[in-house]
């Protein structure tokens, strides 16, 4: 039962972990550590690392009986997530270049 | 063999469980891509600023970091909160929801200050593309955590009435998935919105 909730620990680490990751960005952009372009990849890259400790530290994603028909619907949603977002980037920069 | 047994009626019993949670789980799924949409659709416009009113004169780093650790703490005090209710502590599970709720309403509060302060300072949802974009992407996630705040103080009332039960289980279980996904789309305005704004 008490692996299937998580325990307090789990919690404990999931949070201190997120806030973290949190003060690091800002951090980042605050002194200005990269140019411009790497900047935006690592605060992104860090904004998904703290989408997977929530998933995985307080939703508890990997419950559940099998099939893990949710993680399944997770999966679905993240590439349709992707392809609105970085098709609609891609797409309006051509937008831009006619301009 | 024993334990096969009662694993497998265990099993049986949360059949119908399970599948309630799953509806939920695909809700967010869907909800997530309306963020998405909003987020493509901010991610497009937030050039277009006409020159002035531009995210770094706008957004104030204390402001939107205080707002950040307010929702982190909240959606890890809504994760207590489900560790008391699966440990059977009434007393507990109220008092940890209580504190979400206070915490979300902090966020609230904070959040409807920072639009008041940008309109005064003559940045309103409709003075540029990017203005519009943003007032409804961050708008929208604050709907979501007010109604969040109608629906766990709701079932505040209802642990009150009622105890822990099995409907109330569920209950808890599903506000707590809720907020934590507003913690995670809060997570992507933080990066995306505040600070490649300020960058």
């Amino acid at each position: 039962m008490e692996e299937n909730h998580g325990s307090t620990k789990l919690y404990v680490m999931g949070f201190v972990l997120s806030l973290i990751l949190t003060v690091i960005p800002l951090w980042l952009v605050v002194q200005h550590v990269f140019a411009k372009g790497m900047l935006t990849i690592v605060i992104t890259a860090i904004a998904v690392g703290q989408l997977l400790i929530q998933l995985f530290c307080f939703m508890h994603i990997k419950d559940g009986e099998k099939p893990r028909y949710h993680a399944i619907a997770l999966v679905l949603g993240a590439v349709i997530v992707f392809t609105i977002v970085a098709g609609s980037i891609w797409i309006m920069t051509f937008n831009s270049q006619v301009h | 063999m024993n334990q096969a047994i009662s694993k497998h009626t265990h099993e049986h019993e949360h059949h119908h469980d399970t599948f309630k949670l799953l509806g939920f789980w695909i809700f967010l799924v869907t909800d997530c891509i309306i963020f998405a949409c909003l987020f493509a659709v901010y991610a497009v416009l937030r050039g277009h600023t006409d020159g002035d009113l531009t995210g770094k004169e706008l957004f104030e780093i204390k402001g939107f970091t205080a707002e950040t650790f307010i929702l982190l703490t909240s959606s890890f005090t809504s994760g207590l909160a489900t560790l008391a209710l699966h440990k059977g502590k009434k007393a507990q599970l109220i008092n940890w929801l209580i504190v979400t709720v206070v915490l979300g309403l902090a966020f609230v509060g904070l959040e409807v200050s920072e639009f008041r302060t940008m309109v005064h300072e003559g940045a309103s949802i409709s003075t540029n593309g990017f203005l519009s974009a943003f007032f409804t992407l961050v708008g929208t996630h604050g709907l979501h955590v007010s109604f969040g705040l109608i629906w766990m103080t709701a079932v505040i009332l209802q642990i009150r009435r009622h105890g822990i039960n099995e409907k109330v289980k569920e209950k808890v279980t599903i506000v707590g998935l809720y907020w934590h996904f507003l913690d995670v789309v809060w997570i992507f305005i933080y990066t995306v919105v505040y600070l490649m704004g300020v960058m």
